[in-house]
């Protein structure tokens, strides 16, 4: 940890990706309000728009950005043996990642079909 | 730093009062991690959710159970309060709510709003 703003970096990226995630909370619930999908059909052509395809893998990334420093600071705080820490940190980090595949091959997959 | 070794010492947490910005902020805490512990579920539901109408049909059946409904009222807690908290936080980054009392009031505030939530996911599902 001997890069500078080491912190910075990860108070920006929080606070970034938590204003992003709240504008598109508003659009999912505006979203929902309005039309709520009503079967497999309407549910599945929202998703395979390509638009709103890219714009929820967007929203991936960033609620995965925002899970990561959120769970980084949670444990930073609370596990102070190392060991353990970097056991659990690596953890949820291959974790988050193995989401953001799943999540994308699902995307792909109902752009696909 | 110099203490004495007879400083009193409080770790009864049924002893400290916490004040409001300090509960908004573990369960600011709490509420994230529940919902990131979620998240694998909320995944393989969506994955479900897309492959066929039957099974389609299927996430919408668990989805009205006993234990989802409930699930909803906590997570709808967890979502309300972590967003109008983490808004809170993006106040006081702005040097907003600095005082005591707007600091005290506000977190008063999102508490309740976040309580509220609760009670109107719950008044939703049932």
């Amino acid at each position: 940890m001997t890069r500078p703003f080491q912190g910075l970096r990860a108070w920006l990226l929080q606070r970034v990706t938590a204003v992003y995630l709240a504008l598109f909370l508003l659009y999912v619930l505006g979203r929902i309000w309005i039309s709520p999908p009503v079967d497999f059909g309407a549910w599945r052509a929202w998703v395979a728009q390509p638009m709103v395809s890219a714009m929820l893998a967007l929203s991936f990334v960033m609620l995965l950005g925002h899970a990561w420093v959120g769970v980084r600071d949670v444990l930073l705080d609370y596990v102070p043996n190392l060991r353990l820490r970097v056991a659990l940190l690596t953890l949820v980090a291959v974790s988050l990642i193995y989401l953001g595949i799943w999540f994308g091959s699902i995307l792909v997959r109902t752009l696909g079909s | 730093m110099a203490y004495s070794k007879n400083r009193p010492v409080y770790l009864n947490l049924l002893q400290i009062r916490f004040p409001a910005p300090a509960v908004l902020s573990i369960l600011h805490r709490v509420s994230g991690v529940l919902m990131v512990l979620a998240l694998p579920v909320a995944v393989g539901l969506l994955d479900h959710s897309l492959r066929d109408p039957e099974s389609f049909a299927q996430v919408r059946g668990w989805l009205s159970s006993i234990p989802a409904r409930l699930a909803f009222v906590l997570l709808g807690w967890a979502l309300a309060h972590h967003v109008l908290a983490g808004i809170r936080f993006l106040l006081l980054d702005m040097d907003l709510l600095m005082q005591r009392a707007p600091a005290r009031s506000s977190a008063w505030a999102v508490n309740l709003l976040g309580a509220a939530a609760a009670l109107a996911v719950l008044g939703g599902v049932l």
